[in-house]
């Protein structure tokens, strides 16, 4: 499985890409392959504020639901709205096409909080 | 099925388990003066002959429905149910089924929730449809609560004449909630528009009306929906299903949700219960559907298969953030309604409508001519009526009951702010049925008969 070096990473499964103030955010390639097939992605409206820790979010696959809990605190730029009619996106390409939210990060000293590729992969067992 | 209680040594095990001496000592916290003493007081018991007998005996002490001719509604209609739909009912696939939990393997049932979605979407004129639920009062109330999440507001607007009882369930769902649920009282038996108007606003969450009303009667509701819309509102229209054999379906006036009790398609009276309630939605609406839905697939060699979708907003896999604490469905009076709708199919169901709406008319204008009766509201209605009696409705009722006629509703006995017979009428009421009721009811008209 693929996690990229330059991402950082939640004990939940989520990633972000750090630009600048800026951070894009989705779920990995470990979550989509646990969850199955992604049928609905519940996304906060933009503007909303965001808590380090707390859920933003729900993602549904077939069999089972989740929530998603944002990296870092911030507030929503933007969503990916191309999830509405292909959330598939998801399982498709977690790191590109599948992303869910871009953020306006209020305090970049979160990002120490997170864990990097390898020791996420660790936390998973790969 | 032969049940086996605990064994003496069962309990004995069970005791010794826990660490406690005696059963009693477990229910020691039951004050004494509560606890029964000596034994219970029932009958001794009888062998099964005995038993048939005794029930039958106690099954006669009730008005049977088919020694009766009823002109009884308000929620319940005395409709034809063909033969093939209890025939069919009681095979044991279907009649010892539960909704189903492992889905796929269940694909006979999966198929009957599919049709029974497809025929109510399509006399709905709603997008989709779920695969049920328990009547037309928990419909109404889910479409509620529906309505507030959607809009994240909590004010439910009543326009009456709603069923009062279906009116209870709403507060009741809605009480726990914290939602104000605004009831505006009719005007001459319709929706009163100009007051529903003033009341709805950018806090409601939606307005409820019911069409053909409590009261038989139509409104016209499209300009309401135009408001309610406007305020960024739902509309949910409670709709009697017969009628849109012959009505226009909701979704032609505005209405985003479709509730309504399923009983008059196919489904016996059966002292109130089991009933089938009818929820369908327009398309933006279809996460928030309380309850199941079936969809069509494909499997992996490409055959049609059929499915529970959106599952994961049920109960049993999303917790306390569901769309709603139902996740069953009215499963067996769900395959009645299907088996019912295909074995009418449209001209069968608009036929139905058809003759009950002309048998009803011509019940309305004959007992019109009565001296001492009234036909309360002069509106449109489909099959059902409110009449002003010479005297009081319970006393024609009561009479009624013993010349085997059901003569209707009292309306003051559900409601004490309202009066009134209320008359429904079905096709199987005959001309000379109805005739003889009328002449039954002109024995009242300058008053009590000795």
């Amino acid at each position: 499985m693929d996690f990229p070096q330059e991402l950082k990473y939640t004990k939940d499964h989520e990633w972000i890409r750090v630009d600048g103030e800026v951070g894009i955010v989705g779920i990995t390639e470990y979550a989509q392959s646990e969850l199955g097939d992604i049928v609905f992605v519940e996304l906060p409206d933009i503007g909303t504020k965001l808590e380090q820790g707390k859920q933003f979010g729900t993602i549904e696959a077939v069999k089972t639901v989740s929530d998603l809990y944002a990296p870092v605190s911030g507030e929503v730029l933007e969503i990916n709205t191309a999830l509405k009619d292909s959330p598939e996106l998801v399982n498709k390409e977690p790191y590109n096409g599948g992303w869910m939210l871009k953020i306006k990060i209020f305090n970049k000293g979160e990002l120490d909080n997170l864990l990097d590729a390898s020791n996420y992969a660790t936390m998973i067992g790969h | 099925m032969t049940f086996y209680p605990n064994t003496d040594e069962d309990r004995r095990e069970m005791l010794e388990t826990i660490g406690v001496a005696r059963f009693e000592d477990l229910i020691r916290e039951i004050p004494d003066e509560i606890r029964l003493k000596g034994d219970l007081k029932i009958p001794e018991a009888m062998s099964e002959l005995e038993v048939y007998t005794h029930l039958s005996s106690l099954a006669k002490k009730n008005t049977s429905m088919s020694d009766s001719i009823s002109f009884l509604g308000a929620g319940v209609y005395d409709h034809f149910v063909p033969s093939a739909v209890s025939a069919l009912l009681s095979r044991s696939e279907y009649y010892t089924a539960y909704t189903p939990y492992q889905a796929e393997v269940s694909q006979g049932t999966l198929q009957a929730i599919y049709e029974y979605q497809t025929m109510i979407c399509r006399l709905t004129g709603m997008d989709v449809s779920n695969a049920s639920m328990y009547d037309g009062g928990s419909a109404m109330a889910e479409a509620a609560l529906l309505s507030a999440s959607q809009t994240g507001r909590k004010k439910i607007v009543i326009g009456h004449p709603v069923n009062p009882l279906y009116v209870q369930v709403v507060k009741t769902y809605c009480h726990g909630q914290g939602f104000e649920v605004v009831e505006i009282p009719p005007v001459d038996g319709i929706v009163n528009a100009e007051m529903i108007n003033r009341v709805i606003d950018d806090k409601t969450a939606s307005l409820i009306v019911q069409q053909p009303s409590f009261f038989g009667t139509l409104s016209e509701l499209f300009p309401l929906s135009e408001v309610v819309h406007s305020k960024g509102s739902i509309f949910i229209v409670n709709a009697n299903p017969i009628s849109l054999g012959i009505l226009k379906p909701p979704s032609e006036y505005g209405a985003d949700v479709v509730v309504g009790e399923g009983q008059p398609l196919g489904i016996q009276k059966s002292f109130g219960g089991p009933f089938l309630g009818i929820f369908a939605v327009k398309e933006f609406l279809l996460r928030r559907i309380p309850g199941r839905l079936a969809g069509v697939t494909v499997d992996a060699s490409g055959e049609r298969g059929f499915v529970l979708t959106l599952q994961t907003r049920e109960q049993q896999i999303r917790r306390e953030r569901a769309t709603s604490n139902i996740c069953t469905n009215e499963g067996l009076m769900m395959l009645a309604s299907t088996i019912y709708m295909s074995l009418m199919g449209k001209e069968g169901i608009r036929e139905v409508a058809i003759q009950s709406t002309a048998k009803a008319h011509y019940l309305a204008d004959q007992i019109s001519r009565l001296p001492g009766y009234r036909i309360k509201y002069h509106q449109p209605f489909f099959n059902e009526f409110v009449v002003t009696t010479p005297v009081a409705p319970s006393s024609i009722i009561e009479a009624g009951v013993r010349e085997n006629f059901l003569a209707g509703v009292d309306l003051s006995a559900l409601n004490q702010s309202e009066s009134g017979l209320l008359v429904a009428v079905t096709e199987k009421r005959t001309r000379s049925e109805i005739d003889a009721f009328v002449k039954f009811l002109e024995r009242f008209s300058y008053g009590m008969l000795k």
